[in-house]
């Protein structure tokens, strides 16, 4: 076994939503930068410039990149080694509550959803997987609403087909429409049961946007590009004023499911996709 | 670019149209979910509201603490939407212009055009750089809300989009 001390979790937890929260990640910054050379219309263009340049104001002046600093979401993969010596939830609470406090970000989550009440920094959702091994990888997604009031899902028949996900996913993507900040990054989990495919589509949001479809690319990767092709047709554009721009990219993660289902989930982030690692 | 200087006046927003850019300096006061609401039943039930909504501009924001140094934390636009069923009444009690990101509902769009009123969009998820823009920055009403509250902002050059104009043209309906 393998000692890893809470305190350390917390420092790190710290760390990592100040990094994820100020500094926009590097694939995210490369698919706007590629879009930009692709637009030809003013209007989009000037659009993807200020995105652009609100991340380098961001970075340098250590501001939050949105005020929309998310529902904290922590993803744990403990290798089954390690031995925590503490309270691991907590320190992952209080790591949130300390990078928040010290990035001046914005306290959004209440603390009852139907009373509601004044914005806190926590509690904070946490999404732990036991894998091998004596590391722990500690992911913190900051995951603003605005685009997660958008995400769906919907549990198909066991026969339907790619064409009918497809044109489910395009729906979710036009429903969007401009109010939760295109270009969008859109998660899709296919698969598992109907909280598992939610969890798979957020978790697809972790992967990396600039990855696309190689000769050696699995059929994922093919069904990424179409899907990337035809919501960039659909013409909603930056800040949904037109364009070429309407997501920066699409990634699916899949798992097996029952013989009687199909389940289908999308998760929209904005163009503002926040996220940062590290394994300890 | 045409540039706006508050208070407005009804003939400063009739003159503008769906698409067109502007900067905005002046004074203009936050307000999303739980204000609206707040805002909303006070007129309701017909309670002094925090200030006279006549010719002002309401911001759809809940901006990020402020850093020490600064005026104010990163201050995007919420998505405008969620405000929809208490902006027609706002609007009737005089508020001549918002701010924020996406569409508007239909009652919205003939109350905008109803009360000469105007919607502007700005930079959506741009909200370090939309700091830059304001030079002065407190908390003016409700602070029990938090980030929720009503900020009184002082913005300078504050770059915006005309959503909807005062003839009700919608900029989303052309795209």
């Amino acid at each position: 076994m393998r000692r890893l001390e809470a305190k350390t979790i917390r420092q790190a937890v710290e760390d990592l939503c100040i990094k994820a929260n100020t500094i926009l990640r590097k694939d995210v910054l490369k698919a706007l930068k590629l879009s930009l050379k692709k637009e030809s219309s003013a209007g989009a263009r000037n659009i993807l410039e200020a995105i652009i340049q609100n991340a380098s104001i961001a970075k340098k002046e250590k501001l939050a990149i949105c005020q929309d600093t998310g529902m904290p979401i922590v993803f744990l993969e403990v290798g089954q080694q390690v031995n925590i010596r503490g309270d691991v939830n907590q320190a992952v609470t209080k790591g949130i509550e300390d990078g928040y406090k010290k990035g001046y970000f914005r306290p959004s989550v209440i603390r009852d959803p139907l009373s509601r009440g004044r914005p806190q920094y926590s509690p904070v959702l946490i999404h732990a997987d036991i894998v091998r091994g004596d590391k722990m990888k500690i992911t913190v997604l900051p995951k603003g609403f605005g685009c997660e009031n958008k995400s769906r899902l919907c549990m198909f028949k066991p026969t339907a087909g790619f064409l009918e996900i497809k044109r489910f996913i395009l729906e979710t993507v036009k429903d969007a429409g401009p109010d939760a900040c295109p270009p969008y990054v859109v998660g899709v989990g296919i698969g598992g049961s109907a909280e598992y495919a939610s969890l798979l589509a957020k978790k697809a949001l972790l992967k990396d946007i600039t990855c696309g479809k190689t000769k050696n690319s699995g059929r994922n990767a093919k069904l990424e590009d179409e899907l990337l092709k035809e919501i960039n047709s659909l013409g909603i554009g930056p800040m949904g004023l037109g364009g070429k721009t309407t997501a920066l990219g699409v990634k699916i993660l899949t798992y097996p499911t029952h013989i009687a289902g199909l389940p289908v989930a999308v998760n929209i982030s904005c163009h503002a996709l926040r996220s940062a690692g590290t394994i300890l | 670019m045409k540039r706006l200087v508050t208070p407005l006046k009804k003939r400063d927003v009739s003159s503008l149209k769906a698409g067109e850019a502007v900067l905005l300096s002046g004074t203009i006061y936050t307000a999303r979910d739980q204000a609206h609401k707040r805002l909303f039943e006070a007129i309701l039930k017909k309670q002094r509201l925090p200030f006279n909504l006549r010719n002002e501009i309401i911001y759809y924001c809940g901006p990020a603490k402020t850093p020490r140094g600064k005026v104010i934390g990163s201050c995007g636009p919420t998505t405008s939407s969620r405000m929809d069923k208490f902006t027609p009444l706002l609007l009737k009690k005089g508020l001549l212009a918002m701010i924020g990101k996406g569409r508007r509902s239909q009652e919205v769009i003939k109350a905008t055009g109803k009360h000469k009123a105007v919607y502007f969009l700005t930079y959506a998820g741009c909200a370090a750089l939309l700091a830059k823009q304001v030079k002065k920055a407190g908390v003016f009403a409700f602070a029990d809300l938090g980030p929720e509250a009503i900020y009184k902002l002082e913005v300078k050059d504050f770059p915006l989009i005309v959503g909807i104009d005062t003839k009700g043209r919608n900029i989303y309906q052309a795209v």
